[in-house]
């Protein structure tokens, strides 16, 4: 966490402004967008992260839960952000025979490390709950989600006393690009009750545009800590050796790893 | 910090008294927060930017937003930049929709790169921004609210006596012929402001903002009852920033016109010259 580098724009801009770099050389730069390219400011700005994350620690219990609504409120679709359509040849094989071969991979600092089949998840108690997905940007959406709970799931792989992240490895390269989507949460979330590897959508099977056949819900944390298309979990001390290093593919352009704000 | 009331330089009696108005604390939290409310507005407007558009209740009907702010094709085949709002639609190319980037190029964007921290579209930064300027100012509004509450004194200093109540619309009609009293005690119009401001305007941004975060959702879930849904509170945190952007430039306004180097002075020295006539802050209790 600490030399967090804050990097790149806007995430989910469909079109990249071109030309950026150009911009950021130009004279046109205000006083405080060169401060916003000054390694001291970006780590005094990211400091901000684990304060808000130690103050809504502190006002929020473990287990206190994030509203749920009624079937009333569920939106007409749900909006589908990030990857709608993952197309690399894996994905693409599992998505054409209805992922009966999909597993799911849970290992790292485990006892137990095992797969799962989607047949394994929905035989464990599940939990169904109408909740609103907030966006980073701005936009909200409320839908009915249908999963396993993450905690009875991690309970069957026993953690060991070491882990402390979960890890969400998927199957999208996002925007075709070169890696593949990735974020983590703490045992905290990941042990909340509302916390599901959910499977299914307003009482339907979870569409390809939201995640199929596996998608994570963290109802206290923004959209993108949501990963969809879910092929492993890795349970881990530190996501320091893990892609850029920063605990997910935002954080790694410079997103703050706290998404509850 | 001396009482300058009794001030023996004669042109200075003469001109009037020089009275000690603004406490340090006063002073320094004044700047501070002029340099945070700049910060969050900007850096708020760069949020805003990512996307476009308010709506009411829970969540975003993205059919209908109550505002959005998007750039068309014109009947001429030109873009254009719109704000929808209400059944209407504004022609407003060239600073919302539609505007300027850093090199002339027009881009679609909803606030303008000038208006936006930073200018070029960058959400997360944006986001630091926001919340490190908020740390600052949000503590500091906690400690001056504690403060003017604590002492009778400085609670006297916002809340108007009996008679500035009722002198009130004579107070607005003296204001509107912008005719100025330089008195030691701020006039009823005055006080109301800045409660209205401290006591509302200020604490309402915090909390309307507390309840755009999905974990104080969960912490405190009353937020979402009072400011009626997530995307209610994203709207109402909008539309006070604009209330807050309309306090500073009426603020600074009267500000420029009534005095600006007197009330400069008063503001980074403390010291505020009043009318020779003028009742000190002690006389005018009872009035």
């Amino acid at each position: 966490m600490r030399d967090r580098k804050l990097i790149v724009p806007d995430p989910k801009r469909r079109r990249l402004i071109t030309g950026l770099g150009a911009l950021g050389a130009s004279a046109a730069l205000t006083g405080c967008d060169s401060l916003s390219r000054n390694d001291q400011v970006k780590d005094l700005l990211g400091a901000t992260d684990r304060l808000t994350r130690a103050a809504q620690r502190l006002v929020s219990s473990r287990a206190s839960l994030a509203r749920e609504f009624s079937e009333s409120d569920i939106a007409d679709t749900m909006r589908a952000n990030g990857s709608t359509n993952p197309s690399n040849d894996d994905y693409k094989r599992h998505a054409a025979n209805g992922f009966a071969d999909w597993r799911l991979r849970i290992d790292g600092l485990v006892r137990q490390p095992a797969d799962f089949s989607i047949d394994d998840l929905k035989a464990m108690p599940s939990r169904t709950q109408i909740t609103r997905h907030d966006c980073v940007e701005g936009w909200s959406c409320i839908a009915k989600w249908t999963g396993a709970v993450l905690g009875d799931v991690l309970d069957q792989v026993r953690p060991t006393a070491e882990a402390r992240y979960v890890v969400f490895h998927c199957a999208d390269n996002i925007y075709g690009g070169p890696v593949k989507y990735y974020e983590s949460i703490d045992m905290v979330e990941a042990y909340h009750p509302q916390t599901l590897l959910a499977y299914g959508l307003n009482d339907d099977r979870l569409p390809i545009a939201n995640g199929a056949p596996l998608r994570l819900r963290a109802e206290r944390q923004l959209g993108y800590k949501m990963a969809k298309y879910v092929m492993r979990l890795e349970l881990v001390d530190s996501f320091a050796a893990i892609q850029g290093g920063n605990g997910g593919y935002w954080e790694d352009r410079g997103y703050e790893w706290w998404a509850g704000i | 910090m001396d009482n300058a009331n009794n001030n023996p330089h004669s042109t200075a009696r003469r001109r009037g008294r020089l009275i000690k108005r603004h406490g340090l604390f006063t002073r320094v939290w004044h700047w501070i927060n002029l340099v945070c409310l700049v910060v969050l507005l900007m850096s708020g407007l760069q949020i805003f930017n990512a996307h476009p558009a308010l709506y009411w209740g829970n969540d975003s009907n993205f059919d209908d937003p109550a505002l959005q702010i998007t750039a068309m094709r014109g009947d001429d085949g030109e873009p254009m930049g719109v704000v929808r709002i209400a059944g209407y639609r504004i022609n407003t190319t060239g600073v919302l929709g539609l505007s300027r980037d850093g090199n002339g190029e027009l881009d679609q964007r909803g606030f303008p790169a000038w208006a936006t921290l930073p200018g070029p579209q960058w959400l997360a930064m944006g986001r630091y921004w926001h919340f490190a300027a908020a740390w600052i100012f949000v503590p500091m509004l906690l400690a001056y609210l504690i403060y003017t509450l604590a002492s009778r004194a400085r609670r006297r200093l916002v809340w108007p006596t009996a008679a500035q109540w009722r002198g009130l619309p004579a107070t607005i009609a003296h204001h509107a012929r912008l005719k100025f009293d330089h008195k030691a005690d701020y006039n009823g119009l005055q006080k109301l402001t800045y409660l209205l401001v401290l006591f509302g305007l200020l604490p309402l941004m915090v909390l309307t903002g507390l309840t755009m975060s999905p974990t104080m959702n969960a912490a405190w879930p009353w937020l979402l009852d009072v400011f009626g849904g997530r995307q209610s509170a994203r709207t109402l945190h909008f539309i006070f920033s604009f209330a807050l952007v309309a306090f500073f430039v009426i603020h600074l306004g009267l500000v420029l016109i009534s005095g600006v180097l007197n009330n400069l002075r008063s503001m980074i020295t403390g010291r505020y010259r009043i009318s020779s006539d003028a009742p000190t802050a002690k006389d005018n209790r009872h009035a």
